[in-house]
């Protein structure tokens, strides 16, 4: 009879996140209530009259109290919005986040445009940092031994001290200017041209990678050497199990546990990885989006970026929770 | 008089949380034994003096951060710096930046001084809050605990940087920008120190000292000065010595991305945002400063991983 304790557990963690998601949206709606720029004038232009700038508030319910705006912003991302500007009427579908105050396009197009790029390269970069980390946590943790050891946190210890835009310039200046393997990053989107799409992000996937690798392995040597301790693995090697056997069937499951959650806690950093990495390489990504919005203070477009960035990090939070229960039954149902 | 008796026992038998050597004089001696903490010990001590002497050292090298030198520019090539390796000679001892021919040494001097100021404030600052709202949770009752423990949790959580620089778009230009990222930094980055706080004051306050304190009629205030926050500095010191370089590459982040410390002020954030168009005209000036940046934050990740292993004794013969 554990079903209903299971079920009780996820509707629990699943109301939390969406709690911790309002709170998120209203720090980010009273970020934009505080700034003391007139968003009414913004969406105008400098050419306004005081007139325009007043009906320009009104269609956008500026003129409002705070809550008030607070609730429609909230009812526009469920429900969609409509802005009325004198006689015609703009439509704003469900998860509406507004227009953007600079180029007048709606703020859910550029996320769209900008949302596989930072998907390719962050996940790309995800695939390649598990598979070389979790790799080389094996390899060294079968080859037992001081050295491996002080190899890898001294890695570790390397890669928290190196700045991701510092290493992407590192790897421009290596591989494009010097060596002169590659040509300078363009990036070109996977419809266009699948090839050249991938060779636009190998040194922003690299970046990453190189960045995350050395914890990935530290945490899989460690867990894997844990778990060759238990009794469990002792008797299935009294059983006469293969060594290669062992480790791919049992050693690597009590890794997994560990490895959801680091990648779940990654989430947020590696996002912030992200805006420099998109920065530097020129990848047209949120990062980017955000960064670009910020010199011309375009508020709904840095608001929604934040906003989505939270939301990846809550769902990413509760998704490592729910596989922590698939892997793993014995896991405690807090 | 039993009581005054009772809490003086107390306060003598207070042992410390850990067999970890304490005191300033007892962490001094097992970092001495650690050579990569030493080093680091090293790297950081350059870095002060550097950014310190920085009138001094530009002084004697005869230049200052602010001066264009058009004269050693190849217009040729859009302004990269005549001679080899970028222009470093004698009189310009790390080349001179393209396009303007500002002194690179004298730039980078003057860049370690916000690049120290702000990473310090903001860790004193963060810390200052994280033992404040860690201190509370744990000492003030079940329902503060409860809604201090989301709070900490939340700032967890939160993507600190794409909020940092959210914050950071909002305040107006006017606001001294130094401050300002101490400010931003602090008010995202304090939710380590408050659960590492917190965590510890709840183990600490079960303990016989603090019961013996509370029989003995010290208030809250008054535990939480003398009993509490004893025990909690050696793994907040711990903590802040990671914090510290962590600030220290949040700094130069935001200065990378255009919204730190404003030009003129020089910061190798803004150094190396300028950095990205000169990877084949003038490499010199890309590698300089990337080395300058790793160096100072690796020194300080050595230094603070040889005060964690010296005041956290499990971690220093096990592996995590």
């Amino acid at each position: 009879m554990r079903s209903l304790p299971m079920a009780t557990f996820l509707l629990r963690r699943l109301l939390g996140a969406i709690v911790t998601l309002l709170v998120l949206s209203v720090i980010v709606y009273g970020l934009f209530y505080l700034l003391p720029t007139d968003p009414a004038r913004m969406i105008c232009g400098p050419r306004c009259s005081p007139q325009d700038v007043a009906a320009v508030s009104r269609a956008y319910g500026l003129d409002q109290p705070i809550y008030v705006q607070y609730w429609h912003f909230l009812a526009a991302i469920v429900a969609g919005r409509d802005y009325s500007t004198g006689p015609s009427t703009v439509h704003c579908g469900a998860p509406c986040f507004g227009y953007s105050f600079e180029t007048g396009q709606s703020v859910d197009s550029l996320l769209l445009s900008a949302l596989p790029v930072t998907a390719s390269l962050t996940l790309g970069g995800a695939v390649l940092w598990t598979t070389f980390g979790v790799g080389a946590g094996i390899a060294s943790a079968l080859r037992r031994g001081r050295l491996a050891d002080k190899t890898l946190t001294g890695l570790v210890l390397a890669s928290t001290a190196l700045p991701p835009f510092v290493l992407a310039l590192f790897l421009i200046l290596l591989f494009c200017a010097y060596l002169q393997w590659l040509p300078f990053p363009n990036y070109v989107s996977i419809g266009d041209d699948p090839v050249q799409w991938a060779q636009s992000l190998i040194l922003p996937w690299a970046t990453l990678a190189l960045l995350q690798a050395a914890n990935y392995a530290r945490l899989t040597r460690t867990s894997v050497l844990e778990t060759l301790n238990e009794d469990h693995i002792r008797t299935a090697r009294a059983y006469g199990l293969s060594e290669r056997r062992i480790v791919a069937r049992h050693a690597l499951r009590g890794a997994l546990t560990p490895l959801v959650s680091l990648l779940a806690v990654d989430v947020g950093p590696v996002l912030g990885g992200a805006v420099f990495t998109e920065s530097v390489f020129g990848l047209p990504g949120l990062g980017k989006l955000l960064v670009g919005s910020v010199a011309t203070v375009d508020l709904p477009v840095v608001g929604a970026v934040a906003l989505l960035a939270g939301a990846f990090v809550i769902l990413a939070n509760v998704a490592a929770d729910l596989l922590y229960v698939a892997i793993d039954p014995r896991a405690s149902i807090r | 008089m039993s009581t005054t008796a009772l809490t003086a026992a107390a306060e003598a038998s207070q042992e410390p949380a850990s067999a970890a050597p304490t005191g300033p004089r007892a962490l001094w001696r097992t970092l001495r034994r650690d050579r990569a903490a030493m080093a680091g010990l090293v790297v950081v001590a350059a870095l002060v003096l550097l950014a310190l002497g920085a009138p001094l050292w530009t002084a004697i090298e005869g230049q200052n951060p602010y001066a264009y030198h058009d004269n050693l520019l190849n217009s040729a090539l859009g302004g990269a710096p005549l001679g080899s390796f970028g222009g470093i000679g004698g009189a310009h001892w790390l080349g001179v930046e393209p396009q303007t021919g500002r002194d690179l040494f004298a730039r980078i001097a003057y860049g370690a001084q916000v690049s120290l100021a702000v990473s310090i404030g903001a860790t004193l600052l963060q810390v200052l809050l994280g033992v404040g709202v860690g201190l509370a949770a744990g000492l003030g009752g079940r329902f503060a605990d409860a809604l201090l423990g989301r709070a900490i949790d939340l700032a967890i959580a939160f993507p600190y940087l794409i909020f940092g620089i959210a914050l950071l778009a909002v305040v107006p230009a006017s606001f001294p920008r130094p401050v300002l990222l101490v400010v931003v930094m602090a008010v995202l980055g304090w939710g380590g120190t408050a659960r590492i706080s917190r965590a510890q004051t709840l183990s600490l306050r079960t303990r016989d000292y603090v019961a013996a304190a509370r029989l003995g009629g010290s208030s809250t205030a008054r535990i939480a000065r003398r009993e509490i926050l004893p025990g909690l500095a050696a793994p907040v010191i711990t903590y802040a010595a990671l914090l510290l370089p962590a600030n220290m590459v949040l700094e130069a982040g935001f200065s990378f991305l255009g919204i730190g410390v404003r030009p003129p002020t020089s910061s190798w954030g803004q150094i190396l945002s300028t950095a990205t168009t000169w990877y084949y005209a003038d490499p010199t000036y890309v590698i300089v400063p990337c080395i300058v940046l790793f160096a100072s934050v690796f020194g300080f990740v050595l230094l603070g991983e040889g005060v964690r292993k010296a005041l956290d004794p499990r971690a220093a013969n096990g592996s995590g």
